[in-house]
């Protein structure tokens, strides 16, 4: 399958929102399904409840694609926060307090060029974490993964807390040096 | 202006999604008021878009014909319609914080603690407490230490404690290197949202025993 960039994807949920279009809507579910899938996984839902969850986050993503904003985020970033929303309901049942939204004015269309700028930042940034060292990369994967807490990553790898802090500083370091 | 922000640390917690409940709050409610954390925040949502990107892994793929369930779901609910932007709140408490007082403070049921200081503890789940504090202007709040982590957030008023003043908006975050006695400005009293996953040490016996009952 063709990889896309972030302004395609855009265009994509654009057109599901727009006209409902379920052939845009099949592109975005073969490419995002199985990530959702394979996230909730690695976070420790079992096959059965990660297939549901990962059929229920794209049903999501239908229902809400008039409400993405592209001057805010990527459709990979909008996807992950709809997922792991649903992992934390999952997961712990505890609630999700979320900042109000900002009132952003009525219909305001996005400006163009930020669009495009955010976008491709956001690839960009995919890109820097595929290029990161193994061992930093597998930190931040795990931290955002494994729904563990900082110390309790260090408790599994017998690491210094410190270490694993400076780790992720480290990394992010770097992803905010390679995109500027 | 708000000096006092949350940590790299918190934020990433909180867009990975590893928070106990009562330190969401304190962290949303931070973010509503304060843009910088919003803009940060958004820095580490991104971080985690890129993993979810690469997280793709053949041995965990999609049934067969989970696509054409997906669509089948689709198809039978009902229209959606648009959400109705909501406007921006005007008073003390922003969202999500009112939400969970069912209004703004004057729908606060509070409890005498001593000393003119007031509480009401909030319904999160047990891993970690919030409580909403007035302190009267010109009170301190009694001496104390901390088994865990401390976030206390002003949402009206003023404090200050040995290390700096705290405002509007800002909020502090202490841990078991910090023992410090808040005390709120002369002027308008201070409301602030307090979340601790761990009780309090207080340092005067009184306030010890007291704690079991007051559950801080």
């Amino acid at each position: 399958m063709k990889a896309r960039n972030g302004a395609e994807w855009v265009v994509l949920l654009r057109q599901i929102a727009e006209t409902q279009d379920t052939e845009a809507f099949t592109l975005l579910f073969q490419h995002f399904a199985p990530r959702v899938k394979a996230f909730l996984m690695k976070s420790g839902a079992d096959q059965a409840m990660a297939e549901e969850v990962a059929q229920e986050v794209m049903v999501t993503v239908w229902n809400k694609a008039t409400q993405f904003d592209p001057a805010r985020a990527s459709v990979a970033t909008w996807i992950f926060t709809i997922a792991r929303n649903r992992r934390i309901d999952m997961l712990r049942r505890d609630r999700r307090p979320e900042p109000e939204e900002l009132f952003w004015g009525p219909e305001e269309e996005p400006d163009q060029l930020q669009v495009l700028a955010l976008q491709q930042e956001s690839d960009q940034l995919i890109a820097a974490i595929a290029d990161l060292p193994e061992k930093q990369r597998i930190m931040i994967e795990r931290a955002y993964f494994s729904d563990l807490s900082h110390s309790e990553i260090a408790e599994e790898t017998g690491l210094p807390l410190g270490t694993i802090k400076s780790r992720i500083r480290l990394a992010l370091d770097r992803l905010r040096h390679s995109l500027s | 202006m708000i000096t006092h922000h949350l940590s790299d640390k918190l934020l990433m917690a909180y867009s990975a999604g590893s928070l106990p409940e009562a330190f969401n709050l304190a962290v949303a409610t931070h973010i509503a008021l304060c843009d910088e954390c919003r803009a940060r925040l958004a820095s580490f949502d991104a971080v985690g878009g890129a993993i979810l990107e690469q997280a793709q892994d053949e041995a965990f793929a999609l049934q067969d014909g989970a696509l054409a369930a997906t669509l089948a779901r689709i198809k039978a609910m009902p229209p959606v319609t648009k959400p109705t932007p909501r406007h921006a709140q005007t008073g003390v408490l922003p969202e999500p914080l009112a939400g969970y007082i069912g209004g703004d403070v004057e729908t606060i049921r509070w409890r005498n603690i001593g000393g003119g200081v007031r509480q009401a503890i909030l319904p999160t789940s047990k891993a970690a407490t919030a409580r909403m504090l007035y302190i009267p202007a010109g009170v301190a709040v009694p001496d104390h230490g901390h088994n865990g982590l401390e976030m206390t957030l002003v949402l009206q008023g003023a404090f200050a404690d040995e290390t700096a003043r705290f405002g509007r908006g800002d909020i502090e975050i202490a841990d078991e290197d910090l023992d410090h006695q808040p005390i709120a400005e002369p002027g308008e009293d201070c409301i602030c949202l307090a979340v601790t996953d761990a009780p309090l040490k207080f340092r005067a016996i009184l306030p010890r025993l007291a704690q079991p009952f007051l559950r801080i």
